[in-house]
């Protein structure tokens, strides 16, 4: 338990800094910030239920991109913002580490097979971004259907 | 339309200039030309936004205007206060001189956060991110220390050079420096969590995510020349660790 509100806590603060780094407005700090612990907490969890880490980063990053779609309904600010700080605890950065690493220490069967895992990640971060395109404009869609 | 001095198409060009500097979608910035334009009666505006040159046109054959873009950086409020200002044009018609007036306030506008507060930041990202990678508390600080110098040296590097790629991998040297010196020293109970906190705030979180999404609109030509630039970025930092584990192999 105490492990998961480490983990909560160290989400939040780490959402709401990369906003911070890239100069996203102060009011949408705390947005990004939950948007960001949401999709790394639910990434966590399902990890933890030993389900598979690229389907667990697609998941969550669906999760992350529905979430953003809607504060930046609420909020009236462009998409983008909420986005890039949700997705960033989900890049894969240890895996990409770890193959560099061993590129250098000239074991590249290990640095190949981690390189092919890197490039699933990213392409289960670009599924996730692009679920909630194609949610958004089938909901635009039913609405002008609709009126 | 009245004759000033001000053109709809400087208001349009200017609008796009500051989103495309400022890190927006490609498609985003044409949308918003098109949107200011209209508001301003033009039919059909025809613009296409690149990294690097945005052209803007009134119409088919009417003459095409270029705009070269030369420095562009991570700025997302710059991007929110286009967009608000873009709205409030579409909705209230705004008169030409005080669009234009207000569009180049918004560029004079310096940061929203201090330099200070973003050193501050990058050291409690790079601490917090080693902690959910799996690190331990011990490895809290001496992440937190690593990412705050090796943030600091990008952006010091990054003014004197400028060139983007060589800052970040001297960044990350650093970073792989400061970590390797406090694990030997005996802080840190992991080196490569320390590193791994310590790297995140240089990583090109914007640039993928934008080129996800330009690529999804269709924007083949900026969506992958922003995957290649991310790609650069990846590869900057990789190496400069990398250098570092080939100096020190711990």
């Amino acid at each position: 338990m105490l492990e998961i509100i480490i983990q909560l806590a160290a989400s939040f603060i780490a959402s709401a800094g990369f906003g911070i780094l890239f100069n996203a407005p102060k009011k949408s700090l705390i947005p990004c910030g939950l948007v960001g612990m949401a999709g790394w907490i639910f990434f966590y969890t399902l990890r933890d239920f030993h389900v598979d880490i690229v389907a667990a980063t697609t998941f969550a990053a669906i999760l992350v991109s529905i979430l953003s779609q809607l504060c930046s309904r609420i909020l009236k600010r462009p998409i983008i913002i909420f986005t890039v700080s949700g997705i960033i605890p989900l890049v894969p950065g240890g895996v990409a580490f770890n193959a560099m690493r061993n590129f250098v220490e000239n074991d590249y069967n290990t640095a190949i097979q981690l390189s092919a895992q890197v490039m699933l990640l990213a392409g289960g971060i670009a599924i996730g971004l692009m679920f909630s395109q194609v949610i958004n404009q089938m909901m635009l869609k039913l609405h002008k259907a609709k009126l | 339309m009245k004759k000033s001095s001000v053109t709809v198409e400087k208001i349009c060009l200017l609008a796009g200039k500051i989103m495309l500097a400022s890190g927006a979608e490609t498609y985003r910035v044409e949308d918003t030309m098109d949107r200011i334009a209209k508001s301003y009666g033009v039919e059909n505006p025809q613009s296409y936004a690149t990294l690097t040159g945005l052209h803007f046109s009134l119409d088919y054959t009417s003459s095409s205007y270029f705009l070269r873009i030369t420095k562009r950086a991570t700025d997302l409020h710059k991007i929110d206060d286009v967009n608000q200002l873009s709205r409030e044009i579409v909705a209230n018609q705004i008169p030409l001189e005080a669009a234009y007036h207000k569009m180049e306030m918004l560029e004079k506008n310096s940061l929203s956060f201090s330099l200070r507060f973003q050193i501050l930041a990058a050291t409690l990202v790079s601490g917090c991110f080693s902690l959910m990678f799996g690190g331990t508390w011990p490895d809290f600080l001496p992440a937190c220390f690593a990412g705050c110098i090796g943030y600091l040296m990008m952006i010091l590097f990054d003014k004197m050079i400028e060139i983007r790629f060589l800052a970040e991998f001297i960044g990350a040297s650093f970073i792989g420096l400061t970590a390797a010196s406090c694990f030997l020293l005996g802080f840190g109970a992991s080196l490569e969590m320390i590193i791994i906190g310590a790297v995140m705030p240089l990583v090109p979180g914007l640039p993928i995510t934008n080129a996800i999404r330009d690529l999804m609109a269709g924007h083949l030509v900026s969506g992958v020349s922003k995957g290649i630039e991310s790609l650069l970025t990846a590869v900057a930092i990789g190496a400069g660790i990398a250098m570092v584990y080939g100096f020190f192999p711990v």
